[in-house]
């Protein structure tokens, strides 16, 4: 199999919001670096994660399967998603794939927070 | 790998040039479906086979798979390569049947197609529009494992509405699929001269849970359509041949 080119950093910002920093590829080989982040971030009961893709280099339609996988998880613990950092090109391919319609794309980190605070999607 | 694999995204897929022989029905002015926009629980199916003993490498046998993807479908199962082939964006027509009894029942028939959202060497997928029997995304892709390259497809999707589910979950949806992806898989496979592998199959169940506000996606639904569409089709071609005969 091609070797895991992702790194991704869990950061706790309180007791109920983490941020995921994304580093590198998300791929197929990404799945276990990234549900392993998940449950990390969820560890503490976080009730939102926030996805940081400015470290973002590539992602192909199995990192957008990785991502339905993530989101249908949060869902199912009733945690809000968001993302902040994607560059023009991959918030096209988010509206491509609809994901946006359920993972809410800020501007910066603080505005993700903000919303993230404020339980908006 | 280039952003440039990937489709612009469209609100309402448009259908460019029609390939001879395809019914353009149920794609124009659909919207894409997405996984999030289906009714039936998510299921990830994975189907693979291994290319034992073939020197091709993962591109050159994505590239031929491309190049004759029509010709891997079982029978009764009709896809239509795109005119410019299979690029991002492009749209794959396909008509099918699925029989409750193989071989004895005649089978419910769909006209519809798919859009190609990601292409790259050794990968490519496709998203249904609304309507299709399901509600995401199918991915061919081919990659080497200890020195052996692997074809694999893999479907990440919900079945797009409660009267598909039941037929997916009750009168043979699900077997339809896997004969099909374990056909296209084991037709490629020959077609590299590989005829005693078998498939391998992995089911994950991603989400159990059934989507009732997407019950509405039954308005679209291309099998109950093409019911009454593939018929008119027919009666208005054979009245245009009949026409031209006439004016000859």
């Amino acid at each position: 199999m091609p070797e895991v080119t992702i790194a991704m950093n869990v950061r706790p910002v309180n007791s109920a919001i983490s941020v995921i920093d994304i580093e590198g590829e998300v791929t197929a080989v990404a799945e276990n670096v990234m549900m392993e982040a998940y449950s990390e971030a969820s560890a503490n009961g976080a009730r939102a994660i926030v996805l940081n893709f400015s470290g973002l280099e590539y992602m192909n339609s199995s990192g957008i399967g990785l991502l339905v996988t993530m989101l249908i998880r949060a869902q199912r613990q009733k945690q809000q998603l968001l993302a902040y950092g994607l560059d023009e090109h991959y918030q096209q391919i988010f509206e491509l794939t609809r994901l946006n319609e359920a993972i809410a794309i800020y501007g910066s980190e603080a505005e993700a927070l903000t919303a993230a605070r404020n339980g908006r999607r | 790998m280039s952003k440039q694999n990937w489709a612009r995204p469209v609100r309402r897929m448009t259908v460019g040039a029609v390939p001879d022989g395809a019914l353009n029905m149920n794609v124009e002015g659909r919207e894409p479906a997405s996984p999030l926009q289906g009714f039936g629980p998510l299921w990830q199916r994975t189907f693979r086979i291994r290319l034992r003993g073939v020197p091709a490498t993962p591109a050159e046998v994505m590239s031929v798979w491309k190049a004759e993807f029509p010709s891997f479908q079982p029978a009764g199962n009709r896809f239509h390569a795109p005119v410019a082939g299979v690029q991002a964006g492009e749209i794959i027509f396909l008509e099918s049947a699925i029989s409750i009894v193989p071989g004895r029942l005649p089978g419910v028939p769909i006209a519809s197609g798919v859009r190609v959202v990601y292409v790259d060497d050794v990968c490519f997928t496709i998203m249904t529009p609304q309507g299709f029997p399901e509600a995401g995304f199918n991915t061919f892709s081919t990659f080497a494992e200890d020195g052996v390259t692997w074809a694999q497809v893999q479907t990440m999707a919900r079945t797009s509405d409660p009267i598909i589910e039941f037929g997916y979950r009750f009168m043979g949806g699900f077997r339809f699929q896997r004969e099909t992806w374990t056909h296209v898989l084991t037709a490629l496979a020959a077609r590299f001269g590989v005829l005693d592998e078998q498939v391998e199959l992995n089911d994950r169940c991603v989400d159990p849970r059934l989507q009732w506000k997407e019950t509405k996606n039954l308005w679209h639904n291309a099998m109950l359509r093409s019911m009454v569409q593939l018929p008119l089709h027919a009666v208005a071609r054979g009245r245009g041949r009949a026409h031209g005969r006439r004016k000859k």
